[in-house]
């Protein structure tokens, strides 16, 4: 038999239904893994609250009572509040946070029947592309060059979810993505990352960023197992009063679907100057295989793609600089405090000693861009642009059903190669785009470079249409047969 | 877009964030290289355009205003690094 930490969502569900393994077996195998990782993938490890979750997954399957995500072992995003469970964002102002309550999302897995081996790494705020930020430590990419062995970033800011799941730690993986922190560490790490239509998850316990962007989201090996998981967790929510009054609909039934006759859409505006001839074969590649499925390749135009990123430099860190006001040291989290000090000092010399230098850097922009004097120039002005790119696929969805682009314009890098904030936010030029339509987006991987290193495509949906791009997403990865750690 | 060493300081204050004066350059140069890349936004005609603040287009869900959750202080003071009869503790304010 397989080792049980590599089988896929699928397999383990139809292995634990035949009986031939229980979730308590599971997850010791995976417990075991967690317990000796290297990778710095997981900042509070909950093995007893795994083994008790998985005894009751147990019992619950010999009533019958069988949820989607029955007795499977997953990692959680540290932004997710989790009852009882540290939960920091993996910033230093929010030191010993316990919530008190759990996030709508990781409660709607736990309802599931999902079991949770601990809280993963992640950029601080999920501010950052490479996992660099993090109050506890930089997390190392599974995969290494050919011949080499620099330690490479695994992408972010969900990079301790992407790089658990890759290192056969856990099964699944919760993330969030507010730019790209779902894809592009999916792609880096070579599985398979979802984000869905903004809406489609309540944002009910996740620890904000910018609250127009968040949307939850997983990472897996496999298509059909994204499709699982993802199903779990979505679904409307009072709680959030941005979250969709709609039905979830089974994606994992769209996963393995027909795609003839569909219309694949390539944007032109996607072929950057300075693009590596690697991935734009990888692109060619991916675009052959989906004609071959059947389907029909579209040229398509985006024409404000260029600037989405400097768009959402403005708008993110705006509603970051509100959402973050809120660390004050006074109701959670960090207090600096020295006697003599007024309420200002403190509030200063908290913020100061807590938050990180991107994080600051980014409350910065966005406190200046919503000031008084600049908030038509920027802030304003990004908002219209916003409109200007969302009218774009609007447009471009007249003549296509999906669209497929690279995820990334690079493989993992090491850490040190890109260290100034600019050329780091230039990884994501790819993926904030969809992230200002809010539309659903999946990275597939697909390929591996010349350095031996894993490569996604991304595959951007019509709002609400995650079953489309599962169906996609499946020709692909079948077409592709990717093949991860 | 350069900022001054006096900008970067009413920013920071705006912020409620300690800069220390050695860090002050570090930041200036920073903020300075990300509004200078920012400032291509610029060129693009949006005279008739409506801002966009959500993609969500949906009327914002109304309910009966009556009590529906709450009772939680013990939780709410939980966390808090400090706490006394009931309340958050803060330095004085009012002399």
């Amino acid at each position: 038999m397989t080792e049980l930490n590599k089988l896929t969502i699928a397999d383990a569900l139809d292995g634990l239904q035949k009986g031939d393994f229980s979730s308590e077996e599971l997850t010791n195998a995976h417990i075991n893994a967690v317990e000796k990782e290297e990778l710095n993938s997981f900042i509070v490890k909950t093995p007893e609250i795994a083994l008790n979750q998985a005894q009751e997954s147990d019992k619950r399957r010999k009533e019958g009572k069988v949820g989607k995500m029955e007795g499977i072992p997953v990692g959680v995003k540290d932004l997710f509040c989790t009852k009882g469970v540290k939960s920091t964002s993996c910033s230093h102002i929010l030191d010993g946070f316990t919530p008190t309550y759990e996030s709508t999302v990781s409660s709607n897995l736990f309802s599931q029947g999902a079991v949770m081996l601990g809280k993963t790494n992640m950029d601080e705020f999920a501010m950052g592309s490479g996992n660099l930020t993090s109050y506890y430590g930089e997390v190392k990419n599974p995969w290494s060059r050919k011949d080499d062995d620099t330690t490479l970033v695994p992408g972010g800011s969900s990079g301790g979810s992407a790089a658990a799941v890759s290192a056969n730690l856990c099964m699944g993986a919760l993330g969030s993505d507010t730019g790209g922190s779902i894809r592009q560490p999916a792609a880096f790490c070579g599985n398979v990352g979802v984000k869905p239509t903004y809406g489609r998850c309540s944002r009910w316990g996740m620890i904000a960023f910018a609250s127009s962007l968040d949307q939850a989201g997983v990472f897996t090996r496999s298509v059909k197992d994204a499709a699982i998981m993802l199903e779990s967790i979505c679904g409307h929510d009072e709680k959030d009063s941005t979250s969709a009054p709609m039905e979830t609909p089974d994606f994992s039934k769209a996963v393995g679907g027909n795609i003839k006759g569909l219309k694949i859409g390539i944007p032109k505006e996607y072929h950057q100057d300075g693009m590596s001839s690697e991935i734009e074969k990888l692109w060619e590649d991916g675009k052959n295989m989906l004609k071959d499925a059947g389907a029909k390749i579209v040229d398509i135009s985006l024409p404000h793609t260029k600037y989405a990123l400097p768009t959402y430099y403005i708008i993110a860190p705006a509603e970051a600089s509100a959402n973050l006001s809120r660390y004050d040291g006074v109701r959670y989290g960090l207090r600096v405090f020295e006697k003599g000090m007024s309420l200002d000092d403190m509030y200063e010399a908290t913020r100061s000693a807590g938050f990180g230098d991107e994080v600051k850097r980014r409350i910065m922009i966005g406190t200046y861009v919503l000031s008084a004097g600049y908030y038509d120039a920027y802030y304003k002005k990004a908002q219209k642009i916003r409109t200007l790119i969302t009218q774009d696929f609007e447009n471009a969805y007249k003549e296509c059903d999906v669209i497929l682009t690279p995820t990334t314009p690079t493989a993992a890098f090491a850490a040190g190669e890109k260290m100034d904030p600019v050329s780091m936010y230039l990884n994501d030029v790819f993926t904030v785009p969809a992230s200002l339509a809010g539309l659903p987006g999946i990275s597939v991987p697909t390929g591996l470079n010349s350095e031996g290193l894993p490569l996604g495509l991304q595959l951007i949906g019509k709002s609400f249409d995650e079953e489309t791009v599962f169906k996609v997403g499946g020709a692909l990865e079948k077409a592709a047969g990717f093949k991860g750690l | 877009m350069s900022l001054t060493e006096k900008e970067v300081r009413k920013i920071a204050k705006l912020s409620r964030i300690k800069l220390k004066d050695d860090e002050i350059g570090h930041f200036q140069t920073e903020l300075s290289n990300i509004l200078d890349w920012i400032e291509q936004l610029q060129e693009v005609d949006t005279d008739d355009v409506p801002p966009m603040s959500s993609v969500v287009d949906m009327q914002s869900p109304i309910r009966t205003d009556k009590v529906t959750d709450g009772g939680y202080r013990d939780d709410v003071l939980t966390n808090a690094p400090e706490n006394q009869y009931g309340c958050f503790v803060v330095p004085k304010v009012v002399e």
